[in-house]
């Protein structure tokens, strides 16, 4: 296997706590994504998943910061040594990006043609005239309707789906190896999102985009990652292939979380819930963070912190009791 | 449908809810939002009536007018056989405790300088119940402890609680007043997957004690499908398709529903299964097209569709708004059956 095109490790990112001290947001994560591949990050909100995003695009919002030790390669580079107009070069060339709410990412009074415009010349020299033609087959290669006279709409006079098309057009304009799509159809409608789920599944296949998928939605998940990585207050809890953890979790929260989707066979039967409520950042139990909620809980939960175990070569959890039914 | 049936709890009739678009120097009503435009709903007496469809297809709208905190245009609603449309608002008074809400976000439902105490007891105040205050904490202390909430809590404020535990706090305002009909209006939207099961759990139990009639508003079918008695399914502001939620899931019959199926993401790993079936996007309820108000986006639109207004086609089991369910219907009656048709 080649390397890897994003390698993430020991990635912590704090931000100040009471007094003198720093709490952290993501403590030690790490993992990795191959060209092509999607991963979903997938976790509730406060885990730590969209703050990983950010830190891999070096715009953590102060007084938030990286902490030594942390390590990101990307296109066997180190992200974190590189001079701030080299990481300008990367964001959005190499890396794009597209969030939850289009509609605060675009500019109101520019039209969605010239912004396009604007992010191809931020970083390639090409003419007027070009420009415009490729941002208008951008736009219809994600399936904007009506290309042409689109590129004069202004924001407002484009619904939420088709702003999300906007930015996933502006995203993939220089044909990053790497997108990063935080909750990209957590806004939309289902209709809606499920056009925009299709779109990137079909873009990163035609493409050959790597893509790293911030989500809360295990449907999502199931319907265009290849792996998935678990988040809980902050740490990865379980890794592995989309069929893995969907099919055979190992991780009590990962399967809490499954067991705790309303689905129809459980009809007039009551949801499994997990106990609790999900720990606030600097309010992490010792040990096993998820002790509290676990329902399998033993003596070296609350004490000690588990181990990354490998349960398969592409599945990994960190619990005590995977730990000890796999065996040293 | 102008019948009103004698076991209903809540009947509406030809609901408009039409909010004005102002223009120019005098503001004058240059055009109409169409919120709500003709809906007829029917809501049993202990069932879950989930009312779905995507944002703008006037959902909330519906909910807002039952509750008269949004003035109806046209049409009317009747509780238990009363039409509350006529009633003046001292009238109504008695039916403003029977129904009550619990609304998507528990953050800004809840008046932030009250201690949850005076929050949740707020309505048993305004409507006297209990002999007095101190009687009025101890039943505060009583429903804390029902949802789950330490009633020694109850002096603090909404803000030092988590959002789950906000949700509770405003579903035990709500049942404080003992009211018959609680309007959930995407109660458990903004919360995360694992205490989303807490308050589903909470809202079934409490369904099952105390007899109470949900009207669940959402945008997520994954919740109706679990959740759901019977379903309406909203577009533009028209209820496009009624009927018990097991057979809306097995066999939709209205083109609008089977696209919102078809988009519900698959959690089985052995199939991906989203199909973007809805053509391009919702249009504004401000200009909707004329006819059905689905055609643009319906893959199976006949050349009436465009023109005409579809009928509201009667099953044994609900209605759909849609020519195409015609044929369906003379499927059913006939008993032949042209494999299409459901026999439920």
């Amino acid at each position: 296997m080649s390397a890897p095109l994003l390698t993430v490790e020991g990635l912590s990112v704090s931000f100040p706590g009471d007094g003198e001290s720093r709490m952290r947001v993501v403590d030690r994560v790490g993992f990795s994504i191959a060209a092509g591949e999607t991963l979903a990050l997938v976790g509730e909100s406060g885990c730590g998943k969209s703050m990983t995003a950010l830190a891999i695009m070096r715009l953590i919002p102060k007084p938030g910061r990286i902490e030594a030790g942390s390590q990101i390669g990307f296109e066997a580079r180190d992200v974190l040594s590189l001079s701030v107009p080299q990481m300008r070069a990367v964001r959005g060339a190499r890396i794009g990006m597209i969030f939850q709410e289009p509609q605060t990412s675009l500019n109101p009074v520019t039209t969605v043609g010239s912004q396009v415009v604007e992010a191809i010349a931020l970083h390639t020299q090409v003419s007027g005239s070009a420009a415009r033609k490729r941002v208008v087959e951008l736009f219809a290669q994600v399936g904007i309707p009506d290309p042409a006279s689109r590129f004069d709409a202004y924001p407002h006079q484009l619904s939420g789906g088709l702003k999300q098309r906007v930015m996933i057009a502006m995203a993939m304009a220089l044909r990053p190896r790497l997108l990063i799509a935080d909750e990209p159809t957590t806004a939309l409608d289902a209709t809606i999102r499920a056009q925009i789920l299709e779109l990137l599944r079909n873009l990163s296949a035609t493409t050959g985009t790597a893509v790293l998928l911030i989500t809360h939605d295990f449907g999502v998940v199931n319907e265009v990652a290849d792996r998935v990585a678990v988040m809980y207050a902050g740490q990865i809890v379980e890794e592995g292939t989309r069929v893995e953890l969907l099919s055979r979790p190992r991780h009590p929260y990962t399967q809490g979380l499954l067991r705790s989707i309303p689905k129809p066979e459980a009809r007039g039967h009551r949801l499994e819930e997990i106990k609790g409520a999900v720990p606030r950042p600097g309010h992490w139990p010792t040990g096993c963070r998820f002790h509290t909620r676990c329902t399998f809980a033993f003596e070296p939960c609350p004490a000690q912190e588990p181990a990354r175990t490998a349960v398969s070569t592409t599945q990994a959890a960190r619990c005590h009791l995977v730990a000890r039914e796999i065996g040293p | 449908m102008t019948v009103l049936s004698a076991e209903a709890l809540l009947e509406i009739r030809g609901l408009r809810t039409w909010f004005p678009v102002r223009t120019g120097v005098l503001r004058r009503p240059s055009s109409y939002v169409r919120a709500v435009d003709g809906v007829d709903l029917t809501i049993f007496p202990g069932e879950t009536l989930a009312l779905v469809g995507e944002s703008g297809c006037g959902k909330t709208t519906v909910g807002r007018t039952i509750l008269q905190l949004t003035e109806a245009s046209g049409g009317s609603i009747w509780y238990r056989g009363v039409n509350l449309s006529l009633l003046s608002s001292q009238a109504f008074k008695p039916y403003r405790r029977q129904i009550q809400v619990v609304m998507q976000d528990p953050g800004s439902a809840l008046d932030p300088r009250l201690t949850v105490r005076d929050c949740i007891a707020e309505g048993m105040d305004a409507f006297g119940i209990g002999a007095g205050a101190q009687e009025r904490t101890e039943r505060v202390a009583g429903l804390m402890g029902r949802v789950s909430l330490d009633p020694a809590t109850m002096w603090r404020y909404p803000h030092e609680f988590s959002g789950g535990q906000r949700q509770r706090i405003c579903i035990a305002r709500a049942l404080a007043v003992d009211p018959e009909l609680l309007i959930c209006d995407e109660a458990t939207s903004a919360l995360d997957v694992s205490i989303q099961a807490q308050i589903l759990n909470l809202l079934a139990d409490l369904q099952a004690e105390r007899k109470l009639t949900y009207l669940f508003i959402t945008h997520d079918l994954g919740v109706v499908r679990y959740f759901a008695t019977r379903v309406a399914v909203m577009y533009l502001g028209r209820i496009v398709e009624v009927g018990p939620t097991e057979r809306i899931f097995a066999e939709p019959r209205h083109p609008y529903t089977k696209a919102l199926l078809a988009s519900i993401p698959s959690l089985d790993p052995a199939r991906r299964s989203v199909k973007p079936v809805a053509l391009g996007d919702v249009p504004s309820p401000e200009r909707p097209p004329p006819g059905c108000h689905y055609h643009p986006r319906c893959a199976v639109r006949l050349e009436r569709c465009s023109r005409e207004d579809p009928p509201v086609v009667p099953f044994s089991d609900g209605i759909s708004r849609c020519f195409l369910s015609l044929d369906d219907r003379n499927g059913q009656i006939g008993g032949q059956g042209n494999g299409r048709t459901s026999t439920a």
